[in-house]
């Protein structure tokens, strides 16, 4: 039942769906500490985009900021998820790794230097191809080597949510927050029907999606460390939250055993329903018992 | 893609540069920035062909309220002539605050 507190509560949100990447980034700061590195006015676009008949733009649709979140250094990188479907190109991949790696530098010269990256994306460019590939690489790496120093946090809001390439920088990640509206997977349910045919997966079927790639089965299943309201500030704190926390003891990527033994244990004969599947893996419960 | 320039008389310069918007199906951002010389200058890249007549209209309306000495970069993914006279507006509008 709605109550009337529920709809003050949802009349009074302040909306990060709404926000584009420049809007996300900045409002994870703390008051008057940011700035952006590489904006539009630097005009640091893709040089493959307009000779393939695409309109680039300035920022390659990647948005890099520096500054303080709760009171600690750190540098957000935002995808703008309505440019070419936050792809990653050779300019937005080189900001991307560029500003995780001067994080990782000035945490090494003893400065930790969080990363949080807010990824709506479809994975690699594909007008760029092979050089796509090469950047989503570099981010790996260059998130394996920070997540030693500082923690990395990915904030997947939605709508665009994030696939292909990028779906494994989030995996790398120290911590993953997500929204209902957000969906994280490695193939799309468009590319595994265009892979395998509709009786694999229709991907008109949205409640299946949300089923399999869903923020909401994500956290349930332990993939990811928060489930979050479509709320700016409530994005903002789990990410100080984080933040506050620090490198985990052990990265959720790192656990290997455990997700080879969980999937060999999966009777895959036959259909598994999403609540089922969070029982098996056990891992709806609070957000803190699954690192 | 295709691209355009117009250029308009000023009267006055201009101290703070303004960006808003996305190369969004349906959306553009523009590029607003303190002009040289006499007059502002609009660069246009679209994703929409044949409409060179449409963008005059649009900039000449804008223009003719707008007398700030500009250079104006439009970057365009389908933009409806509406929603480029708002982002214009909301570019001069920041560029003001």
């Amino acid at each position: 039942m709605i109550t009337s507190r529920d709809r003050m509560n949802f009349l009074n949100r302040q909306s990060f769906l709404e926000l584009d990447a420049r809007g996300r980034a900045a409002a994870l700061f703390d008051q008057g500490t940011s700035r952006e590195l590489v904006g539009p006015f630097d005009r640091v676009e893709s040089p493959w985009l307009a000779i393939q008949d695409v309109t680039p733009q300035e920022d390659d649709g990647c948005v890099v900021m520096k500054g303080k979140i709760a009171g600690k250094a750190a540098v957000a990188v935002a995808l703008e998820g309505a440019f070419q479907g936050g792809s990653m190109g050779e300019v937005s991949g080189e900001k991307m790794t560029a500003a995780i790696d001067l994080a990782c530098a000035d945490s090494e010269k003893g400065l930790p230097t969080s990363a949080v990256i807010l990824l709506e994306t479809g994975g690699v460019r594909l007008q760029e191809a092979n050089l796509g590939l090469g950047a989503v690489a570099e981010v790996i790496a260059s998130i394996l080597t920070l997540r030693k120093h500082a923690p990395v946090i990915c904030v997947t809001a939605g709508t665009v949510g994030c696939f292909g390439g990028m779906s494994l920088a989030a995996a790398v990640s120290s911590y993953i927050v997500l929204t209902r509206e957000a969906r994280l997977g490695l193939n799309g349910p468009e590319v595994i029907e265009q892979e395998s045919g509709i009786d694999e997966w229709d991907s008109g079927d949205r409640a299946l999606a949300f089923a399999v790639n869903g923020g909401e089965q994500r956290y349930g299943m332990g993939l990811a460390d928060a489930l979050v309201e479509d709320d700016t500030p409530q994005i903002a704190d789990a990410v100080r939250h984080f933040i506050a926390k620090g490198v985990p003891p052990i990265h959720r990527s790192s656990q290997v055993e455990l997700y080879r033994s969980r999937i060999g244990a999966l009777d895959t004969s036959r259909q598994w329903d999403p609540n089922e599947l969070r029982r098996a893996w056990g891992m709806n419960g609070s957000k803190e018992d699954n690192r | 893609m295709e691209q355009i320039e117009f250029d308009y008389p000023a009267k006055r310069k201009i101290s703070q540069r303004a960006h808003v918007g996305v190369v969004g199906s349906g959306e553009l951002e523009v590029l607003l920035e303190p002009g040289e010389g006499a007059r502002s200058q609009v660069f246009i890249r679209t994703s929409v062909h044949g409409f060179q007549e449409t963008w005059k209209a649009v900039l000449d309306r804008f223009f003719a309220k707008y007398d700030g000495l500009v250079r104006i970069q439009i970057n365009d993914a389908g933009g409806t002539p509406g929603s480029v006279m708002l982002r214009l507006e909301q570019a001069v509008e920041v560029s003001e605050q």
